[in-house]
């Protein structure tokens, strides 16, 4: 690849490719030139099973802007998805007060 | 013979490295010969319609032509899947990578109508390759880098699967080189391809670079925004010329 921009990790729950859903194994975040999306430089997000051919696949490519924008709203949501695991399962959560103006 | 010339396609299976039997696409010219022989080495986003396109462009333009699919280990599918599989095991090795190359040379070289020329072309992490191949064998007779990414490597960037930076290899180029980049790319940025020709001429090497404005990377790629027809053109133009000059003959 041209950049070298690529993080991966390990990956558990389903993708949807055409009609049906595969289980995966990783997921695969790149910097590099778009193959699709009518841009240049794109971040690629690849959902794969590796234990199935090349083509247990789930792919993305998106805007430098639009993963960051991504990125947040993922971000907001495990938060989100965080606290209500605490609460529904019944952990230990501190709640604080907020005093707003 | 009329204006356009006939061409006979197929998938040909080759002894790549490792003793490894891959496929590769071949388009030879009608006609009986002798023929100029080139050999493609496809880019980052694999064995794609792209370079399969370019294989028949060489046969239209009376050359013997074959790409192979250098990811064929990945598995079977769409060349686009392979290629992001590749992309996620980060890339086949430099070694493997002239291993194959030379099986698609040795196939070249084993046609009865070659003409006894072989040159070799590739861009992006194709152009890459191509120039290490020719830095690291001495069976091709001439050589084409399109905007070949990471010729200049950091030693942060070396790896087990690229442990020597191509540039560093320079000493090794036999054939004559033909080097096209834009100069609005920035994986070789233009500071990179100046550190490339200094070494090329460092060392002597026949060689021969067209740098394009208005062109970043990939500018030959009639599917993508970044294509430049102009540039794309008079690329193509110098391609064929300089084949034509030193394995036309």
């Amino acid at each position: 690849m041209c950049t070298s921009i690529i993080e991966i990790a390990p990956a558990e729950g389903m993708a949807k490719r055409g009609d049906s859903w595969f289980p995966l194994t990783q997921s695969v975040v790149a910097y590099d030139h778009a193959r699709h999306a009518l841009l240049g430089d794109v971040i690629t997000l690849d959902f794969f099973n590796t234990n199935l051919g090349p083509d247990a696949r789930a792919a993305v490519e998106l805007t430098l802007e639009s993963a960051k924008e991504l990125r947040a709203a993922l971000d907001r949501a495990i938060a989100a998805a965080d606290y209500e695991e605490a609460e529904v399962r019944g952990k230990r959560t501190v709640l604080k007060l907020v005093h707003t103006a | 013979m009329s204006f356009y010339r006939g061409m006979t396609c197929e998938n040909v299976t080759i002894t790549g490295d490792g003793g490894t039997p891959i496929t590769a696409y071949v388009a030879k010219p009608s006609g009986p010969g002798p023929f100029p022989g080139v050999v493609l080495i496809h880019h980052l986003p694999g064995w794609s319609e792209l370079y399969i396109e370019s294989t028949r462009r060489f046969a239209h333009h009376g050359y013997m032509a074959i790409c192979a699919n250098l990811y064929e280990r990945a598995g079977e599918g769409h060349p686009d899947d392979v290629a992001a599989k590749v992309r996620a095991e980060g890339g086949i090795s430099d070694a493997q990578m002239v291993g194959d190359t030379a099986a698609a040379v040795k196939w070249m070289r084993a046609q009865p109508n070659l003409n006894g020329k072989v040159g070799l072309i590739g861009s992006c992490s194709g152009g890459r390759h191509a120039f290490i191949y020719a830095c690291q064998r001495n069976d091709v007779d001439a050589v084409v880098e399109l905007w070949g990414g990471r010729v200049v490597m950091g030693k942060d960037e070396l790896n087990a699967k690229t442990p020597v930076a191509p540039i560093d290899m320079t000493a090794g180029l036999k054939a004559p080189l033909l080097g096209l980049f834009g100069n609005d790319d920035r994986a070789p940025s233009p500071e990179q391809v100046d550190q490339h020709e200094a070494e090329l001429k460092k060392h002597g090497k026949n060689y021969e670079f067209h740098r394009y404005d208005g062109a970043g990377h990939g500018f030959f790629y009639w599917h993508r925004p970044l294509y430049r027809p102009e540039q794309a053109m008079d690329g193509w133009a110098k391609i064929f010329d300089f084949f034509g000059r030193t394995i036309g003959k």
